[in-house]
């Protein structure tokens, strides 16, 4: 079990590229940690998440 | 009459206390972005005492900005950085005021801030909000770092929240309404996300870096 942004999701052993492609995120608009720690972008595509992982996708919208 | 640097921290003293003053008189933070968050983020630490204040943008002052920025309609076609200096001079004479007629990239902004405890991103694209936050939290991970998403529309000011992402990593905002809905950036919902930036910012500096 993975847990982003408080929901639980089977998405263990997936790409996280995948795992963000699937759940409709914009890679140029968002920020993602997992387990508290930065994931750089150039990294997305060799991240593979694993079980008790928990991941935060930071998404932004416009406005300032 | 404009008051003494003494008389000015004097009643800055009494109502932050000395300890907490004294942290605000040596802190710096950087405000990426000097729009409706970050002239409005400005304001706040300048009033705080925060000791020194790197401004970044490089934009222009716009009419269409006076409705919910910091600035006097005398200042259109001024740089911001520059526009906002004297204003927060006139507020607060005693603070260190670093400007940066700049666009901030991935390239500069790890030289832009470096000096600053506190990086708050105050961008309105949301493009430009991540690339600030994934550089920060890439190549500065000692910083903390106040951003914010969702402030646009009438909705209730209510909705925007202050949350804790990770440990040194703070958002603001609603995390939903977003200006390229058609919903208008209104002034004080703006104000309200960035007084949470900013009250976010003043919290990092006294030591209670929680939500």
């Amino acid at each position: 079990m993975v847990k982003i942004n408080g929901e639980e999701y089977q998405y263990e052993n997936k790409q996280l590229t995948a795992v963000l492609e699937e759940l409709n995120y914009d890679k140029t608009r968002i920020a993602v940690e997992i387990n508290e720690e930065i994931v750089p972008k150039v990294c997305y595509d060799a991240t593979i998440l694993k079980d008790g992982d928990t991941v935060e996708v930071v998404s932004f919208v416009g406005g300032g | 009459m404009t008051p003494t640097r003494e008389e000015f921290y004097n009643a800055l003293i009494e109502r932050h206390g000395a300890d907490n003053q004294k942290k605000f008189d040596s802190a710096t933070v950087a405000i990426c972005g000097l729009g409706g968050l970050g002239s409005n983020i400005a304001i706040c630490l300048a009033r705080a005492g925060v000791g020194k204040l790197i401004l970044i943008d490089f934009d222009k002052v716009d009419v269409s900005n006076l409705h919910r920025q910091q600035y006097k309609a005398d200042q259109v076609g001024r740089p911001k950085p520059d526009a906002l200096s004297d204003n927060l001079n006139e507020i607060n004479p005693y603070i260190t005021i670093e400007t940066h007629n700049t666009k901030v990239t991935e390239e500069n902004v790890i030289e832009l801030t470096k000096e600053a405890d506190i990086v708050c991103e105050a961008f309105d694209k949301a493009e430009n909000k991540a690339m600030l936050v994934n550089a920060i939290l890439e190549n500065a991970p000692e910083k903390y770092l106040v951003s914010s998403s969702g402030m646009a529309g009438f909705g209730s000011a209510n909705l925007i929240k202050t949350k804790k992402i990770s440990k040194r990593f703070f958002l603001s905002g609603d995390s939903v309404s977003d200006v390229n809905d058609g919903i208008g950036l209104i002034s004080s919902r703006v104000m309200v996300c960035a007084a949470h930036e900013a009250h976010m910012a003043l919290r990092i500096i006294m030591g209670e870096a929680t939500v």
